[in-house]
C-alpha cells in the first residue's frame, strides 16, 4: 500500500495533486472547522441577498449593512458595559447581558440601514445598484467617523461569544467526528447560521410566505392580482434581510474577534452576493457556495500554520503568502464566471414595481 | 423706430434670463443636494460630539460645525488674498490664518486623481456599466508606473515620465478589461468582479512592495522610487504637472464621447442595448472597450498621483479614490464638464479634511458621510424636485438609471 502511494506521489504533476489531496485529508478536522468559521459571514450575507432578490430587490449594500452591524454590536457592547458592568457569562456560549443587548442592537442597526435601501428601491424607485452603493459609502463613512471619534478613549468592549466546546469524545468519533466538530464546535452566531439557512430554505419553498415572496420576485403584477401586497412584502423582506446581514457583521466583531476595525468586512458582503448567484438564489446552494469560497481561505490558513512537506511543500514555499490572501477573491471570480450563464435570477429582480392606476 | 431700439435690450434681457433659468435647472439638484448634505453633516457633528468625554453641552457647542466647516474651507481654499475670502462669505467669518496658496493648490492636487478616475467611472455609466473597481485599477496603475519608472535607467526625463504614465494607464486598462471580458463572455456582473479585483490588487501591492519591487535596504515593505519619472512640481509643496494632465483629459474624453463614432456607440449601448444591437453595434466588444478605457483612466489617475506625490508605494497604501470617483461621476451626471467641478468640490473636501480634524477635532471621515448624503439627495431628487423653485429642475443623475437591468442576467 505504502509502495503504491509512494509510486503515485512520484508521478510529476499528478503526484502533486495526490500529495495535495493527502495533505488536505490529514488536515481535515482543522481545515473543515476553519472553512465553516470563514463561511459564516459569507453565508449570512448570501442569505440577506437571497431574501432581498427573491422578493425582487437587488441589494449590493450588504457589505455596508454588515459593517454597521459589526460596529453597532461592538460599540453598544462598550456602552452597555460602561453602564452596567461586564455581567456574568453563562457556561455555554459565554453569553452576557451586554453581549445579548449589543447583538440585538446590531440587528436593529442593520434593519434601519436596510429600511433606507427599501425606501429608496421600493418607494422612491431609484436605481437599486446606486442605492446599494450609497449604503456602502455611508456605512464605511459613518463607522469610520465614529471609530476615529472614540478611538483615543481606548473603549472597553463587552468581549465576545465563545464556542460551544464539544466534549473531546464527540470530536474524536470515527467518520463523523470532524464534521460535527466543524459545524458545532462554533459560537452561537455560527450555529444559528446553519439553522437560518435550513429554516430559510424550508420557508422559501414550503410555506405560504415563501410562495408569496417568490411570486413577488418573479411576477409582481400577477402577485398583486391575486391579492398580495407587493410593496409591503418587499419592505418586510428587505428589512428582515438587514437583520441577517447585520448578524454576519456582528459575527466578525463579537464572535471571531472582540473589536472593531474600520472596513473590517473586507468585501465579504460582495463575496456573499457571488455565493448567492453561484448557489442559484437558494439558501442551501448559497451556503454550499459560501463553504466553497471559504475553503480557499482555509487552505491558505492551514498552509501558513502547518506547511506541507516534501515536493508539494517546496512548491508552496515558493508561492508568495499574499497569493493566499487573494485566493478567495480569485476563486470567487472564476466560479462566478463559470457558473453564471446557467444561473438565472428571479425575473423581476431589480425592477421597481409600480402599481397601475385603477381605471 | 423707437420700438425697435427698445426691444433689443429687452430681448437680450430675456435670453439672459433664459440662460440663467437653464443653468439653474441643470445645477439646482446638485447644488441643493450639496447644501442639504452639509446641513445634515452639521447635525451629525453635533449629535456625535456627545460621544467625546468632556464635551460641554452649552451654546458654544453649536459653533462646532461652523468651526469644522471653517477649517475645511481654510484647508482647501485658504489664500493670502483677503478679497478672495470676501468673495466667499465664510472667509472673513473664519479668518484663515497663515495665508498661503497651499490649501488652494492642495485642492487641485487632491482633485487630479478624482477627475481622471471620475471620467472613467462616468464613461462606464454612459455605457450602462458600473465600475466599482476604480480603486484596484488606481492601485495597479500606480504600481505599473513604479515598475517602469524605477526600472528605466538614466535618460531624458520626459521619456521616463511618458513611459511610466502609459504603463500605468495600460495596467489599469488591462485590470478593468478583465471585468469587461468576463461580463461580455460569461455575464458575470462587473459590480461583483471589479470589487473582487480590488482585493486582488491589494494583495498584489502587498506582494510587490515586499517582494519583486521592494526598495532594497528598506526595513518597511515599500516599493522602489520612481527616480527620473517623478513629475515636476510647479506650485507650492506638491502642485505637480499632473494637474494639467487631468484638466486636459476633460475635453478629450468629452470629445471622444460626443464627437466620435465609438463615443456615440458607447452612449447608444448605454441608452438602449437592444436597439443598438439592431443598429449593428456589438455590445460585447464595446463592453470590453469601455471597461478598458475606464480602467485606463483610473490607472492613469494612479500613475499621475504616484509620480506627482509620493514617488514610491508602501504596502499599506490606502485611498478612497474608488468611492470618490463614483460620487464624482454621479454628481457630474457622467458628463466630463460636470465631472470637473464635482471632482474639484470633492478634492476640496479631501484637502481640507486634515485641517478640520486638527482644528475642530472632527474626524476626516466626515467627508465620506457628507458624500453619501449628497448622493442620497441626488438619487432621491424626485422628492427634491417637489420643492418650490425646483420644479423645472433636471433629474440629478442623467442617463445612469438603467444599470440594475443588466444585473445577474446574461448579456446576450
Amino acid at each position: 500500500m505504502d509502495a503504491l502511494v509512494n509510486g503515485l506521489y512520484g508521478i510529476p504533476l499528478l503526484g502533486l495533486v495526490f500529495q495535495f489531496g493527502g495533505y488536505v485529508l490529514a488536515e481535515l478536522p482543522t481545515f473543515a472547522h476553519t472553512a465553516v468559521l470563514v463561511a459564516v459571514p459569507l453565508a449570512l450575507a448570501a442569505m440577506c441577498g437571497v431574501l432581498c432578490e427573491r422578493s425582487g430587490v437587488v441589494n449590493i449594500g450588504i457589505e455596508g449593512i454588515m459593517l454597521v452591524g459589526a460596529f453597532v454590536g461592538w460599540y453598544v457592547g462598550v456602552l452597555v458595559v460602561g453602564i452596567m458592568g461586564p455581567g456574568h457569562a453563562t457556561p455555554i456560549f459565554g453569553l452576557t447581558l451586554p453581549l445579548v443587548i449589543a447583538l440585538v442592537a446590531a440587528m436593529l442597526g442593520g434593519m434601519l440601514l436596510a429600511l433606507l435601501h427599501a425606501w429608496l428601491a421600493i418607494s422612491v424607485r431609484v436605481d437599486q445598484i446606486i442605492s446599494g452603493t450609497i449604503l456602502n459609502i455611508m456605512a464605511l463613512g459613518l463607522t469610520g467617523y465614529l471609530n476615529t471619534l472614540i478611538a483615543n478613549q481606548s473603549p472597553q468592549g463587552a468581549g465576545n461569544f465563545s464556542p460551544l466546546a464539544l466534549p473531546a469524545w464527540v470530536i474524536h468519533l470515527p467518520v463523523v467526528g470532524w464534521l460535527l466538530g466543524a459545524f458545532f464546535d462554533q459560537g452561537p452566531i455560527a450555529i444559528s447560521t446553519i439553522a437560518i439557512v435550513i429554516v430559510l430554505q424550508v420557508l422559501l419553498f414550503r410555506s405560504r410566505w415563501g410562495l408569496r415572496t417568490r411570486s413577488v420576485g418573479e411576477h409582481p403584477k400577477a402577485a398583486e392580482t391575486v391579492g398580495i401586497n407587493v410593496v409591503r412584502l418587499r419592505y418586510r423582506n428587505v428589512i428582515a434581510s438587514g437583520a441577517i446581514a447585520a448578524l454576519g457583521g456582528a459575527y466578525l466583531s463579537m464572535e471571531v474577534t472582540n473589536s472593531f476595525q474600520a472596513g473590517m468586512t473586507n468585501g465579504r458582503g460582495f463575496i456573499g452576493l457571488a455565493a448567492m448567484i453561484v448557489g442559484r438564489w437558494t439558501p442551501l446552494g448559497a451556503f454550499g457556495a459560501a463553504l466553497l469560497f471559504a475553503s480557499s481561505t482555509a487552505i491558505g490558513q492551514s498552509i501558513s500554520f502547518d506547511p506541507p512537506n516534501g515536493q508539494l511543500g517546496d512548491l508552496i514555499a515558493r508561492v508568495p503568502p499574499q497569493f493566499f490572501d487573494a485566493l478567495p477573491y480569485l476563486v470567487t471570480i472564476v466560479i462566478l464566471a463559470g457558473v453564471i450563464g446557467r444561473s438565472v435570477p428571479p425575473a423581476a429582480d431589480g425592477k421597481p414595481y409600480e402599481r397601475e392606476a385603477a381605471t | 423706430m423707437s420700438d425697435g431700439g427698445a426691444t433689443v435690450p429687452n430681448r437680450r434681457g430675456r435670453s439672459m434670463r433664459r440662460i440663467g433659468r437653464h443653468a439653474w435647472d441643470v445645477l439646482a439638484v446638485p447644488v441643493v443636494s450639496i447644501i442639504l448634505a452639509l446641513l445634515v453633516g452639521a447635525v451629525v457633528i453635533l449629535a456625535t460630539s456627545i460621544l467625546v468625554p468632556g464635551t460641554k453641552l452649552d451654546a458654544t457647542l453649536l459653533g462646532l460645525p461652523l468651526r469644522a466647516y471653517g477649517a475645511l474651507f481654510c484647508g482647501s481654499a485658504g489664500s493670502p488674498l483677503p478679497s478672495f475670502h470676501l468673495l466667499i462669505v465664510t472667509g472673513p467669518l473664519v479668518g484663515c490664518s497663515g495665508g498661503s496658496w497651499d490649501g488652494f493648490i492642495e485642492t487641485f492636487v487632491q482633485a487630479t486623481p478624482l477627475i481622471l478616475a471620475g471620467l472613467g467611472v462616468g464613461l462606464g455609466f454612459k455605457a450602462g456599466l458600473f465600475n466599482i473597481g476604480a480603486q484596484g485599477q488606481f492601485l495597479l496603475g500606480a504600481l505599473g508606473a513604479v515598475w517602469i519608472g524605477s526600472s528605466l535607467g538614466t535618460g531624458p526625463v520626459i521619456v521616463a515620465i511618458v513611459l511610466a504614465l502609459i504603463a500605468g494607464a495600460l495596467v489599469g486598462a488591462f485590470w478593468a478589461g478583465i471585468a469587461g471580458f468576463l461580463k461580455a463572455t460569461s455575464g458575470a456582473h462587473e459590480v461583483v468582479t471589479t470589487i473582487m479585483l480590488n482585493y486582488v490588487a491589494l494583495a498584489m501591492l502587498s506582494w510587490l512592495a515586499s517582494g519583486p519591487l521592494h526598495q532594497p535596504g528598506s526595513p518597511q515593505p515599500v516599493t522602489t522610487d520612481v527616480g527620473d519619472a517623478a513629475l515636476p512640481i510647479l506650485f507650492g509643496p506638491d502642485g505637480h504637472v499632473g494637474i494639467f494632465i487631468a484638466l486636459v483629459a476633460v475635453p478629450i474624453v468629452w470629445f471622444f464621447l460626443f464627437r466620435t463614432t465609438k463615443g456615440f456607440e458607447i452612449r447608444a449601448v448605454g441608452a438602449n442595448p437592444e436597439a443598438s444591437r439592431y443598429a449593428g453595434i456589438r455590445p460585447k466588444v464595446l463592453t470590453v472597450l469601455t471597461m478598458a478605457i475606464a480602467g485606463g483612466l483610473a490607472g492613469l489617475a494612479g500613475a499621475v498621483n504616484l509620480l506627482g506625490i509620493s514617488h514610491q508605494m508602501p504596502a499599506s497604501f490606502s485611498t478612497t479614490v474608488g468611492f470618490d470617483a463614483i460620487t464624482v461621476a454621479l454628481l457630474g451626471r457622467s458628463n466630463p464638464w460636470g465631472i470637473l467641478p464635482a471632482a474639484l468640490l470633492l478634492g476640496a473636501m479631501r484637502a481640507g479634511a486634515a485641517l478640520m480634524q486638527i482644528q475642530a477635532g472632527v474626524p476626516a471621515e466626515l467627508v465620506d458621510v457628507v458624500q453619501a448624503i449628497i448622493l442620497l439627495f441626488l438619487v432621491a431628487n424626485s422628492l427634491l424636485r417637489k420643492l418650490p423653485g425646483l420644479r423645472g429642475a433636471r433629474s440629478g443623475l442623467g442617463t445612469t438609471d438603467t444599470m440594475t437591468g443588466s444585473y445577474g442576467s446574461e448579456t446576450a
